[in-house]
């Protein structure tokens, strides 16, 4: 199969997650963190924080958040059950916390084939953003993930 | 927490040893990672994708590697945090996620170090190299 170059630029619609304690704490303890302030709000409160902090690769749950995840990948001509992750970048700007409403704006930034187009390489970058839109203004929530998924 | 406070170049972070995965962590990590790709879940859809089993997400990996982070750094400390990955971690697999310290610069107004970091199951396989940047 061939990913269509015209993927380049593709905006994807922007997806937005209500961060749950519940979910966080799910989080914590499938990847057994020790820290209680991932999974308890007085652990996190006593820590100094305001809430439960988002873990650094939580985000990544946003734009999952849907019944179809990867239904912009089959469009460009994508074979899901082949796709591996080959990279995965987070940039951080501030700590999130449970009780945000994060939404996440993602676009197809590149796609490039290696070894004779035996391998694809998707690159996708996702700015998250908190309610108030900080993204762009310096001071709020604005991470930039680089993510390109391998098609083969 | 134990925030280090005398990291240099060189200095290596307390490893951290991960039970074998079992099948039901694949799950509990695809309901709480939201990644449902069955591939991780279903013997049979990993066969017929070609794989001998199923096999764990490279996110649960790359959460093990900034619990690693998160055990040693405050949440807000932590300017980036990236990951190539290298080798799928099969079902069972032991992880070891590592973490060395490579330079520390003064960048952005503070004092940054940044941390080369890799991932390696049992019999040697490195199935995910990084990197992160965090201020000291």
């Amino acid at each position: 199969m061939a990913v269509s170059p015209d993927a380049v630029g593709m905006v994807l619609p922007p997806i937005s997650m209500d961060i749950e304690r519940g979910r966080l704490a799910a989080f914590a303890r499938v990847t057994r963190a020790t820290d209680p302030a991932y999974s308890d709000l007085d652990a996190a409160k006593n820590a100094g924080h305001r809430d439960i902090p988002v873990p650094p690769t939580f985000l990544f749950a946003i734009e999952l958040e849907q019944a179809d995840p990867f239904w912009w990948a089959r469009n460009i001509g994508v074979e899901v059950n082949y796709v591996l992750h080959g990279e995965q970048r987070f940039t951080y700007h501030r700590v999130a916390y449970a009780g945000e409403r994060l939404t996440a704006n993602a676009v197809i930034t590149d796609v490039f084939s290696k070894r004779g187009g035996a391998l694809e390489f998707i690159i996708k970058k996702t700015a998250i953003s908190d309610e108030a839109g900080a993204r762009g203004r310096g001071s709020g929530h604005d991470v930039v993930v680089r993510n390109p998924g391998v098609g083969s | 927490m134990s925030t280090p406070t005398d990291l240099a170049v060189g200095t290596e972070l307390a490893a951290l040893k991960i039970d074998p995965i079992s099948r039901t962590t694949l799950a509990l990590f695809t309901g709480a990672s939201g990644d449902t790709n069955p591939v991780h879940l279903d013997h049979e859809i990993a066969q017929a994708a070609g794989m001998p089993d199923v096999f764990a997400q490279g996110m649960l990996s790359m959460a093990y590697l900034g619990r690693l982070l998160t055990d040693l750094f405050p949440p807000d400390r932590l300017r980036s945090y990236g990951v190539r990955f290298a080798a799928i971690t099969p079902v069972k697999g032991e992880p070891t996620c590592t973490a060395t310290v490579t330079s520390i610069d003064e960048s952005g107004g503070e004092r940054r170090a940044t941390l080369a970091l890799s991932v390696a199951l049992a019999d040697g396989t490195v199935t995910l190299t990084g990197d992160a940047v965090v201020a000291l």
